[in-house]
């Protein structure tokens, strides 16, 4: 069953790409949607099968490279984790697909792009059940090149060339920190393989290594180095410049691959390495420091964009900085239960967007938009549904709500908790930035639905009057999407976060992190044993990074010390008050995401409602704050300044000088003189003439018969 | 001599088979007349698949050895007849539509392969230095009748006799080697020549050693003794080369390495140098030789020449994997080699064959097939990875490590890269240049066996190689037992 799951998507792109000459676009169409369907419903089942029952299992296809130590193998490991994965990634798929029947229906290369998004399914597939590090890359690298490909699908056109090449070429500053980080596991561990690397973690605590010539603690470089994987393919803060401009891909592709699926496989790399993380509180304290930051920083940008697919693309790389801080704060649960129901709202989002781009002939710019309500309805309403869905609206203290408030509240209050247990600064951070990205992300998403679909239309007219809702193939997926967004999160909560936690993740997680206030029995140990943790933390904090994370660690680990005594008695008192998991923290904290949603929407009807002039004129008169959230934080240029033109003139130098004049004179170039007159002597050797040959082996067998004579004495 | 008839008949059935049923066809061709050339190249090819049957069934029986240890039927010389009637198999086939189209159809043909097989499966079957002898003249004297077999072409003419000339020489120096080696040590069969040596070394035997070694390095074409091989590969019809430089060339290796490592396994010491002499000149004069060519005929001898050179290798670490590493080697390059020959034939216009390698320009667009095909081979016998050549590559450079034969395997390597560009100059040539004028649709069995062969060159049929890798392993660890 995990076989055809995995490789049905590889078996449709196979037919799709090679015979799509023969079979034509319709059936190519067909067979690669129909197999992803088959994978999504095997997957459903798969997913209850295992967390639900506790079927977990590991499958073993077919050995790869055993060279000494250094053993992989083709596999597949099934457990909670994977199982949430291969849900979403198969569903959101399909979904994709049937929606692209619609959404490429004029396209001349339909098959080529079917195929493409079932390689992509495929190699994300291989990526979230693999048991270990080089399958997991792998699939990292298959998800890459087919989002390349996906992003560059219309190849005339320029500007999606050069965004193809940008997010291939940031993802490869990630990917490179993530082969570092494979290869130190190999050379701490000795092995590759999740199980064997997990069991030694403990051992390892303490061990320390060589970098770039300095010593660090070996386990807080290997998950720093993990993490920089996962920046680049989760545009995190400095790596997430490729995102927006991934936009220039089909809608489609932008949903499937650059919201649900591929952005968040950092997420699940860095969940699906807890052990590690837990282990490594200062790496720990980066991921969630950036997260924290990308959270922030993509929410104002996000608030002065006019494209609606670089809103949405904003938005989502602000929620992915949500979910890395909380797996970098040791709330894994809650990360992956915001990935998950992410996964349906933001979906919903780019493919409502897509509608609407479609409805209007491909415009993307919102200050062309307005009044579409009343042409196309649904589309209206599934925006709503997401729109609610992203800003997480919902009554706090009550189970009552859309699917982003359970897990974006989640993380919130996880992160209030973390630092009001252990007094963390990094928590307390991600705890504000958290709360301000809510009020932005409010913002910004109400601003997208009054742009869009209130007001006067202020694009061309005609286009208003001939726009139409979407055919019934491209609206089903959105319903569907829809519903999802709308009850995901109510269903799944005490799975993923709630009281049923444990006997859901079991052991595909670890909850080591007093953070998650399960098992109270230990607590106070643990609490001692974080304190231990914290002055290595410190130490190690002023070995690697120096001023950033080290006077955050210093505190933590002097308040973890404080709180070491009396941390026992007052997390077990703590407890005793508690009614639900995750819910013990004052009412403030519960209702402050309401409250910051609610002035975000406020914020929005007013200048974008009641005074829709305001903005306009802010935009216009081009103020610093606007133009520099406009232009993203100017960090294009920034990197434009820097590393490109940098990178360009370091390579002029060595080109002209270092390789031209250097290398080459001497090197190849030299050498390939040498060699081509040689090769002219040595055919001028060859007469033709039977006597010469002939006098040749003679003089050759009596020089050798000589030679070893001599030799021998 | 209590062997029975029975026995040593059981042991030898392959042989006696392939000889009786090549007889048969000689006298049917003889009365059926040249009409019924492709039906005797049909039925040769079924007798080669019935020689490499019964070579298998042979197996079952285990090792044995017929007249006196003349014949030894053992993995070794199983493993090396299967690939032997492989190769003559395929070329066979690949000749019989240019015998047509040329006006050269002939019985007598393939009926001539069948006997180069024979002597073939003598050699790597010969336990006794007067079968080697025999074999070899099998082999040899079939092999300069077909370079010669165009009689009206002077060019095919002049490679057979220069072939046949030098030929004669070198078996001459053989003949001489073995007789020196028979003087020193008073036996014939490999087992009482290492009993005798064990007991004494003398000057004589070294002498002698160096005479064979000679000879032999002249049949896998190993420079010094390489200056044939240009000539007569250039001048032979194109089906002749590629018979010439597939099956032979690995009967030639496989003999070298039974009698190196077998009888004078323990003399390492003294033929050692000699071989990683012949690898590293091989290897310089292979590459250095192809970088002025501009027909490809005489490429590919330039490069069967390096080939040899990097398949020395293996023998000169002179130990079970360096023997393994051999049979691999020589496995792939095989395989690739009737490939590029496969496509040597489609070079085809409506004039007749041409044979210059600025005749591929182009080739992408006029003929793509040929042209991926031709590309995959050139890739692999370059070495690349993953292609199926650069695994070959792998174990001899290895083995010749682990022999600490260093030098040679930095030599070596350094020639992979001067080789590197005369194969990726036909790559660049068939897929960046103007299109030269486009050639004739190649035959069925051509296109097939150039496809057929680049598939297994190709990096997700490398499956192919584990089997071979064991088997060759198997077939090494024979000639250590």
């Amino acid at each position: 069953m995990y076989a055809i799951i995995v490789f049905g998507p590889l078996l449709g792109a196979a037919i799709a790409g090679l015979l799509q000459r023969y079979i034509g676009d319709r059936a190519a169409m067909w067979i690669t949607t129909l197999l992803v369907c088959l994978s999504a419903g095997l997957s459903l089942y798969a997913f209850y099968d295992v967390a639900f029952v506790g079927n977990e299992l590991t499958i073993e296809i077919a050995r790869w490279f055993d060279i000494g130590a250094f053993q992989t193998s083709w596999s597949m490991r099934i457990d909670t984790l994977s199982a949430v994965m291969l849900v979403v990634v198969t569903f959101v798929s399909s979904l994709v697909h049937i929606y692209s029947f619609g959404y490429m229906s004029h396209d001349p290369h339909r098959a080529r792009f079917f195929s493409y998004l079932s390689l992509f399914t495929f190699a994300m597939l291989m990526l979230v059940t693999a048991n270990d590090f080089m399958q997991l890359f792998f699939g990292w690298e298959g998800v890459g090149l087919a989002s390349y490909l996906l992003i560059g699908f219309w190849y005339k056109k320029p500007t999606a060339n050069s965004a193809a090449i940008k997010a291939f070429v940031t993802n490869r500053v990630g990917d490179f920190g993530f082969a570092l980080g494979i290869m130190a596991i190999f050379l701490i561990f000795g092995t590759i393989q999740f199980d064997g690397v997990f069991a030694q973690v403990a051992a390892m605590q303490g061990q320390a290594t060589e970098f770039l010539g300095m010593r660090f603690y070996a386990l807080e470089i290997i998950a720093f180095l993990l993490f920089i994987g996962a920046m680049g393919k989760s545009a995190q803060f400095f790596l997430h410049v490729w995102l927006p401009d991934a936009m220039e891909g089909p809608t489609p592709v932008s949903a499937l691959i650059h919201a649900a699926t591929m952005v968040t496989a950092g997420v699940f790399l860095v969940v699906r390495c807890s052990p590690i993380f837990e282990a490594a509180p200062v790496a720990s304290a980066i991921v969630a420091v950036i997260g924290a930051i990308t959270a922030f920083f993509a929410a104002t940008i996000g608030m002065a964009q006019n494209d609606i697919k670089r809103v949405v693309a904003y938005s989502t790389c602000s929620q992915l900085g949500y979910m890395f801080f909380a797996a970098g704060l040791g709330l894994y649960g809650a990360a992956m239960f915001h990935l998950f129901t992410h996964a349906f709202f933001k979906a919903l989002l780019f493919l409502g967007s897509g509608s609407v781009i479609h409805a209007l002939h491909d415009e993307q710019d919102m200050r062309k938009m307005g009044g579409m309500w009343k042409v196309i309805p649904w589309t209206y309403a599934v925006m709503l549904i997401g729109t609610l869905a992203l800003t997480g609206v919902g009554i706090p203290g009550t189970k009552l709500g859309f699917a982003g408030f359970f897990s974006k509240d989640a993380i919130i209050e996880g992160a209030f908790a973390v630092a009001a247990d252990t007094g963390s600064q990094v928590a307390t951070l991600a705890f504000w930035a958290g709360v301000v990205a809510a009020l932005l992300t409010s913002f910004y998403s109400w601003r997208l639905i009054f742009m869009t679909f209130h007001g006067k239309h202020r694009g061309p007219q005609e286009h208003f009057e001939k726009a139409h809702e979407s055919p019934p193939v491209m609206m089903g997926p959105l319903l569907i999407l829809a519903v999802g967004a709308v009850f995901a999160g109510a269903l799944f909560y005490s799975p993923f976060v709630g009281d049923a936690k444990d006997g859901f993740w079991r052991e595909s997680v670890t909850f080591a992190s007093a953070a998650t206030h399960g098992e109270e029995a230990e607590h106070g140990e643990e609490l001692h044993a974080e304190a231990g943790h914290s002055d290595e933390a410190s130490e190690t904090a002023e070995n690697v990074t120096g001023q950033l994370t080290g006077d955050e660690a210093d505190t933590e680990a002097a308040e973890a010390h404080a709180e070491g005594g009396e941390g026992a008695a007052h997390a077990a008192s703590e407890e005793h008050g508690e009614e639900h998991g995750g819910h013990h923290v004052p009412t403030w904290v519960l209702w402050t995401p309401f409250v910051v949603t609610l002035l975000g929407f406020l914020g929005a009807v007013f200048f974008y409602l009641m005074r829709p002039g305001i903005p306009r004129r802010i935009g216009e008169s081009g103020g610093p704050l606007h133009s520099f959230l406009y232009n993203k934080w100017f960090f294009d240029e920034l990197y434009n300044a820097t590393f490109v033109r940098g990178a360009r003139g370091l390579g002029d130098l060595f080109w002209k000088v270092g390789d031209v004049r250097i290398v080459d004179g001497l090197g190849p170039n030299g050498v390939a003189r040498a060699v081509r007159s040689g090769a002219s002597r040595l055919s001028r050797l060859q007469t033709g003439y039977l006597y010469h040959y002939a006098l040749v082996m003679l003089i050759a067998v009596v020089a050798i018969a000589g030679a070893l004579i001599v030799l021998k004495g | 001599m209590t062997e029975s008839f029975a026995v040593n008949f059981a042991i030898a059935a392959p042989e006696v088979f392939l000889a009786v049923a090549t007889m048969g066809l000689l006298v049917a061709g003889v009365i059926m007349g040249d009409k019924s050339a492709r039906l005797i190249t049909w039925l040769a090819l079924a007798t080669l698949a019935g020689y490499a049957a019964l070579a298998l069934a042979g197996l079952a029986n285990g090792a044995g050895a017929a007249f006196s240890g003349a014949l030894v039927a053992d993995r070794f010389a199983v493993f090396a007849k299967v690939v032997i009637a492989i190769g003559a198999g395929l070329t066979l086939l690949l000749s019989d539509s240019f015998m047509q189209k040329e006006k050269l159809s002939r019985f007598e043909f393939p009926v001539l392969g069948l006997l180069a097989v024979l002597g073939m499966g003598m050699m790597v079957s010969a336990g006794d230095i007067i079968a080697v002898y025999m074999g070899i003249e099998l082999q040899s004297l079939a092999l300069y009748v077909m370079a010669a077999f165009n009689r009206d072409s002077l060019r095919s003419s002049e490679a057979g006799l220069k072939y046949f000339v030098l030929g004669a020489l070198s078996s001459g120096l053989l003949l001489y080697g073995l007789s020196l080696i028979f003087g020193a040590t008073g036996a014939t069969d490999f087992d009482s020549i290492a009993a005798a040596l064990a007991q004494e070394e003398s000057l004589m035997f070294t002498i002698g050693l160096v005479f064979a070694i000679s000879g032999l390095a002249f049949k896998v074409s190993a420079a010094p003794f390489h200056m044939w091989t240009p000539d007569v590969y250039e001048g032979a019809p194109t089906p002749v080369t590629a018979f010439l430089a597939a099956a032979p060339k690995f009967a030639a290796m496989a003999l070298f390495a039974r009698v190196l490592v077998g009888p004078f396994g323990e003399f390492i010491g003294d033929w050692q140098q000699v071989i990683v002499a012949l690898a590293g000149i091989s290897i310089g004069v292979g590459v250095f030789g192809a970088l002025a060519q501009s027909n490809i005929k005489r490429l590919m001898a330039y490069s069967s020449i390096a080939n040899m050179g990097y398949a020395l290798m293996g023998l000169a670490a002179g130990t079970q994997n360096g023997v393994n590493g051999l049979l691999i080697y020589m496995t792939i390059y095989l395989l690739s080699v009737i490939g590029v020959f496969a496509c040597i034939l489609a070079m085809r216009r409506k004039d007749g064959m041409v044979e210059q390698i600025d005749d591929l320009a182009g080739l992408s667009q006029t003929n793509p097939g040929i042209a991926v095909a031709l590309s995959m081979l050139m890739l692999s016998v370059a070495g690349l990875p993953p292609f199926a050549g650069f695994i070959a590559k792998l174990y001899v450079f290895m083995a010749a490590l682990d022999a600490g034969l260093v030098l040679l395997a930095v030599f070596a390597a350094l020639g992979t890269v001067v080789g590197a560009f005369y194969y990726l100059r036909i790559v660049k040539l068939i897929w960046f240049d103007e299109p030269a004028q486009g050639f004739v649709r190649p035959g069925r069995t051509v296109a097939y066996t150039a496809f057929g062969s680049a598939a297994l060159a190709f990096p997700i049929l490398v499956v192919f190689i584990f089997p071979l890798i064991s088997q060759a392993g198997a077939a090494a660890s024979a000639l250590f037992s």
